[in-house]
Parts: C-alpha cells; sequence; structure tokens
C-alpha cells in the first residue's frame, strides 16, 4: 500500500493521525501505515514476518483505538515494526494480517516509542458521498 | 485562550468560574502572556475536568499546562471518595509515575571538561534508551510480582543501589496498596525486557551544572553548590504502565454508563473510588508507580557503573525522585476541613512544604525538593515545596517548561543534526539514536521554562533553589 491517504496533525504534547479511504478497512490499514510513520518510514519496514490480529469493540471509533492498541503491543512484547496490512472487519470486529521485521535500529531509525492511542480527538465516520474518515491522537 | 472567558484573581491567577454543568471552578496559574498563549483546548480541557464528580475543591492549571487528552497536561484534581468521588485512568495517563530522579555527582564541572564526549559514549551503551532498546534484566512471574509489590525497595534488595536511596525516594521507594493482581499479562509481558530503560520521546538521562542558585539555605540542605555536577533521570513505567493505561482507560470508559458517570470527553474515563474497578485500578496503577521507581533505582546503579569507571572517588548520592503522572492519597485542608483525598496529578509535581510527615527528616524543614525538567538546550530547575502551595494548588506546582511547538511542526522547523551542532557549540554532549527524534525535541519546541518556574514561584506554588544548564544529554 503506501499510498500516503493519511496525515499526521498537530497537537500540543502529542501527535494526531488522520486517514481517509473509500472502505472501513482501507481506512484501518492507512491508520496503521500513519502510526508506523511516526517511528520510521514505512516504506523502509520489509514484511517478511506475518502477526495475526484480532479486536472486536463496541463502536468503530473504539474499535480503531482498540486496532492501534493491539499494533503498539505487538511492536512493543516483539520488538518489531509493520510496514504492510490487510483488514477484514465484520461488524465491530476486525480479523487483522499485520506485516513487518525486528527493529533495525541502524536501518529504521526508529523515533519515537508510542505509549498507547487515546480517546481525545477519536473519530471513525462516513460521509455522504461514501468515503471513510478516521482520526485519532497518540501518546508518545 | 481566550481571556474573556475568565476571571482574574490576580496578576498570576486565572479563573474559570463554575457554571452549570461545571462542579467546581477551574483555576489557571500563569501571567498574561503565557494564558494568551496557551491553546484554547487548554480550557476545555480544564473546563470537562471540573464535571466529574465527587471533586473536592476547584481543579488546577499549572503555567506549563498544555492540551493533553482528558486532562490538560500540568492538571490537578483531587476527588473525596466518600462523595462520590472518583479515580480517572485518564487523569493519570499512559506514562504512570513519570517522574525525575535526582543524583548528586560529589564533582564541580571542570573535572568532565576532557572527558565529556567519551562520557557521553559510555552512558549511551550502557543504558537502554530508544525505540527497540532492552535491558539486561528479563523478569519471571515470580520476580515480576516481587518488583511490581516492591518498588525501588525491590531493586535495591537485587543489588542496584543502596538502602540510603529510598530515604530520598518519594514513598520511600516503595507505594503501598500495589496489586500485581490487577495487571493484565498483556501489560507484564511488555515490561518482561523493559527494566532499566529510558525509553523515548521527552525522556532523558542528563548530567547538569548547577549554573545558579537562587536559596542558598534551602540549596545548602539539599546539598548544591554553583558548579556542582548533578544528574537527572526523566522516565516513568514503560511498557508496564503504557499497557495499564491503555486496559483500564478502555475498561472504565465500557462501565461508565453502568455508575451513571457522563462523561465529558472519553479520554476522562474513570470510576468511583469505592467501585470494585475503582479500586482494582488503584491497585494496579500504585504497582506501575512501583515499576518506575524500580526503573528510575536500575538506571541509577547503571550511571554509578560509568561514572566509577571514569572517576573511583565519584558518590552518586540521591538528592530526590519524585513523580508528576500520578493519584495519590493525600490529606489536604479544603474549606477549613482536613479531608482525605485522590490527588490526581498529570504533567505536574507535588510540593509538599516544610513540615510534612511524608518527607525524610533531613528535607522536613526546607520542604520537598520539586525537579523540573526542562529541554535539552534551557535547562532545568530544582524548585522547594511550600507552605502556601496547599492552598493554592494542593501541594503542586509545574512539571517542565511544557511543549510550545508540536512534533510535527518542530520536525519541519529543526534539522536533528543542525540542533545537535547547535548544542555542541554550547558545550551541549547530545547521544541520541535519533536524529528525528532530537529535531522532535528542539529547545525552542518547548516553552520558555524560566518563565514558567518564574511564575510558578510568583504563585507560591513553589520556590526557586537552584538552576541547572545540561553538560551531556543521553536522549531516547
Amino acid at each position: 500500500m503506501h499510498s500516503r491517504n493519511w496525515e499526521h496533525f498537530e497537537h500540543d504534547a502529542d501527535i494526531g493521525l488522520r486517514a481517509t479511504a473509500a472502505s472501513r478497512e482501507r481506512l484501518f490499514e492507512a491508520m496503521a501505515e500513519a502510526l508506523t510513520a511516526l517511528i520510521t518510514d514505512p516504506g523502509t519496514v520489509r514484511p517478511i514476518e506475518s502477526v495475526p490480529i484480532q479486536c472486536e469493540a463496541p463502536d468503530d471509533a473504539l474499535l480503531l483505538t482498540d486496532w492501534l492498541n493491539a499494533l503498539v503491543y505487538e511492536m512493543a512484547t516483539r520488538r518489531m515494526l509493520f510496514g504492510d496490512w490487510r483488514v477484514s472487519i465484520e461488524n465491530h470486529a476486525l480479523d487483522a494480517i499485520a506485516k513487518g521485521e525486528p527493529v533495525d535500529r541502524a536501518r529504521h531509525r526508529p523515533v519515537v516509542e508510542v505509549k498507547g492511542a487515546t480517546y481525545t480527538a477519536l473519530s471513525v465516520s462516513q460521509d455522504s458521498k461514501g468515503t471513510w474518515h478516521g482520526q485519532c491522537i497518540v501518546d508518545v | 485562550m481566550d481571556l474573556n472567558r475568565l476571571e482574574q484573581d490576580s496578576e498570576i491567577r486565572w479563573r474559570i468560574p463554575a457554571r452549570t454543568p461545571m462542579n467546581v471552578p477551574g483555576i489557571l496559574y500563569g501571567d498574561r502572556e503565557q494564558i494568551l498563549q496557551m491553546d484554547d483546548k487548554v480550557y476545555e480541557q480544564l473546563r470537562n475536568v471540573t464535571m466529574l464528580p465527587g471533586l473536592a475543591g476547584p481543579v488546577y492549571a499549572m503555567p506549563d499546562a498544555h492540551w493533553g487528552y482528558g486532562f490538560p497536561i500540568g492538571g490537578v484534581a483531587a476527588f473525596d471518595a466518600d462523595t462520590g468521588g472518583v479515580v480517572s485512568a485518564g487523569g493519570v495517563g499512559f506514562d504512570i509515575s513519570c517522574g525525575v530522579r535526582m543524583l548528586h555527582t560529589g564533582m564541580q564541572s571542570a573535572a568532565i571538561e576532557k572527558v565529556g564526549p567519551a562520557l557521553a559514549d559510555c552512558l549511551y551503551a550502557d543504558i537502554p534508551v530508544g525505540v527497540g532498546s532492552e535491558g539486561s534484566i528479563s523478569l519471571d512471574d515470580a520476580s515480576m510480582h516481587a518488583m511490581l509489590e516492591g518498588g525501588a525497595r525491590w531493586a535495591v534488595e537485587q543489588g542496584y543501589g543502596t538502602a540510603d536511596d529510598l530515604d530520598r525516594t518519594e514513598e520511600r521507594g516503595c507505594i503501598a496498596g500495589a496489586d500485581p493482581g490487577a495487571v493484565s499479562e498483556r501489560a507484564k509481558k511488555r515490561q518482561r525486557r523493559e527494566m532499566g530503560t529510558l525509553g523515548s520521546g521527552n525522556h532523558y538521562l542528563e548530567v547538569q551544572r548547577v549554573a545558579e542558585i537562587f536559596d542558598p539555605a534551602i540549596a545548602a540542605v539539599y546539598g548544591l553548590a554553583i558548579d556542582d555536577l548533578v544528574i537527572s533521570i526523566h522516565c516513568g513505567s514503560r511498557g508496564l504502565g503504557h499497557q495499564i493505561g491503555t486496559d483500564y482507560l478502555r475498561e472504565m470508559l465500557l462501565a461508565a454508563g453502568e455508575f451513571g458517570i457522563t462523561l465529558p470527553d472519553r479520554e476522562l474515563a474513570c470510576a468511583p473510588i469505592h467501585s470494585e474497578l475503582g479500586q482494582r485500578y488503584m491497585g494496579a496503577m500504585r504497582a506501575g508507580m512501583n515499576c518506575a521507581l524500580a526503573n528510575r533505582q536500575i538506571i541509577t546503579h547503571l550511571t554509578r557503573g560509568v561514572f566509577l569507571a571514569f572517576f573511583p572517588q565519584a558518590q552518586l548520592s540521591m538528592l530526590y525522585d519524585v513523580s508528576h503522572n500520578i493519584c495519590k492519597v493525600e490529606t489536604h485542608v479544603v474549606d477549613g476541613v482536613a479531608r482525605k483525598l485522590h490527588v490526581h496529578r498529570k504533567g505536574a509535581t507535588r510540593a509538599f512544604g516544610p513540615g510534612n510527615a511524608d518527607l525524610d527528616e533531613s528535607l522536613r524543614d526546607a520542604g520537598q525538593p520539586v525537579l523540573i525538567g526542562g529541554s535539552m538546550g534551557t535547562g532545568s530547575y530544582v524548585l522547594a515545596g511550600t507552605s502556601e502551595s496547599e492552598q493554592r494548588a494542593l501541594s503542586s506546582a509545574c512539571h517542565g517548561a511544557g511543549r510550545a511547538m508540536s512534533r510535527r511542526k518542530a520536525r519541519k522547523e529543526y534539522g536533528g543534526r543542525q540542533v545537535v551542532d547547535e548544542l555542541a557549540r554550547r558545550g551541549i554532549v547530545v547521544r541520541s539514536p535519533s536524529l528525528r527524534g532530537i529535531a522532535e525535541e528542539a529547545p525552542l519546541a518547548y516553552k520558555d521554562v524560566n518563565r514558567v518556574v518564574d511564575n510558578a514561584a510568583l504563585a507560591g506554588l513553589a520556590r526557586k533553589v537552584a538552576r541547572l544548564q545540561p553538560v551531556i544529554c543521553i536522549k531516547g
């Protein structure tokens, strides 16, 4: 992917992730890419290991934080970075494969560790044209 | 921030009057310029906090307040369990018990003039820092449990430091009431290889020179003299605290309806102190505090190892260790009545005044050291708690400079190499795994720490004791 349908937006202490996509699944993938881009250039992460991730939440917004927090957890405990994601969502249950590789400090030059995704300025919505929009502030 | 929405109590104190649905007023400390420069989100977030149940007295914003998540960073709020008060995972945040520890070196700055870069290299090599770094300690289930219950006391028992260190650590290195059983397996797994690691972002280890003394009497009690070298360690509870925050924010958010709590912002997720969930969070959060205290104790030990290799005579004794992201049970006089309260400080430092029984005897006459981290270039401060701070902000003061510029903007404005070179010209040696990280932490991305501290002192929140200049900075 690396379609760059995401951006980072300003927040005093931390940083916001924002994305748009044609579907909810692609939106969640774009947000994952925006998350990796806080740490390193997603294009430098080779998709050589696959990690399955499942989560379920009462609504789309909470599902987004659960998804980002699951990625934060897998990155922290596996000492990995992710550069490719395949997400499917049924109702509010997410089933995904995140692909990446162990952190290589010389090549990835990781910038910052993400502590967690917050509920501040959190939203997932679909506009009248059918485009999905999402945003979330993460604590770094 | 729009000043028209505030009432001005004094040159340095501003008020958001308590109007429905607020339960109490909001009080902001800072001069006109500082308040004007604060984001409107600080107003909004402070006002949101005033709507929570069971508050005891006003909610406060310190002079370094800035837009956070849920609480503003620099926010202080106290809740009374007996009047429906809550404990908020969002009011503590992800980095439970993030704080600053300061060590004396027993040396003056001339001692490291010739070895600065080599000393920086060794500190950088021996203290795990940045994304993907690992500590040399791996905790099994039993030692994880013991660490979460014992904090810095556990670390000292394992050989990382001495019993004297504990006398100068908040809670004497171990907060009671920690419940390792309330900490998820995911949180423990995240911590397993992170003991003794500094982390990234604004966390650092600095060797600093005492550049200015404001209060010679208190400085003497703290053991600070002009040109002394000290070490500051700024970090928190690492992956364990981050995961406790993640777990309990979600659980409290989903349970708020059951408790009849209307959240003005989902990030203010909270539970009644008297509820099972509230108590479970307190147990987990205190385990997180013990983890942070143990972590800073282990980093102290690693730092001592490096210094002793360079200076066999160096004695790295503790000045103090205090957290600035935590909820503590403290007794405060509110409206003339002494009440046991759950005081949330998010990006605010406890600042007990002289005579407080919780302080070690050696500090009781002077008041608690309040350790303020600045930016890589501007410097840090040691303040002392004052008696009047209790009435003014529940014995709380600022915690740092506070960001003036977002990370994204800082990255666009400054190059990491440019920042390193500029600091080197000023005699500050920086070591970090990430130049982009350094750009995001550029000194000018922060507010003027001098002004923040001046206004904290003017407001009576704490007294200025000493200003410190960085000499070596190990940055995550």
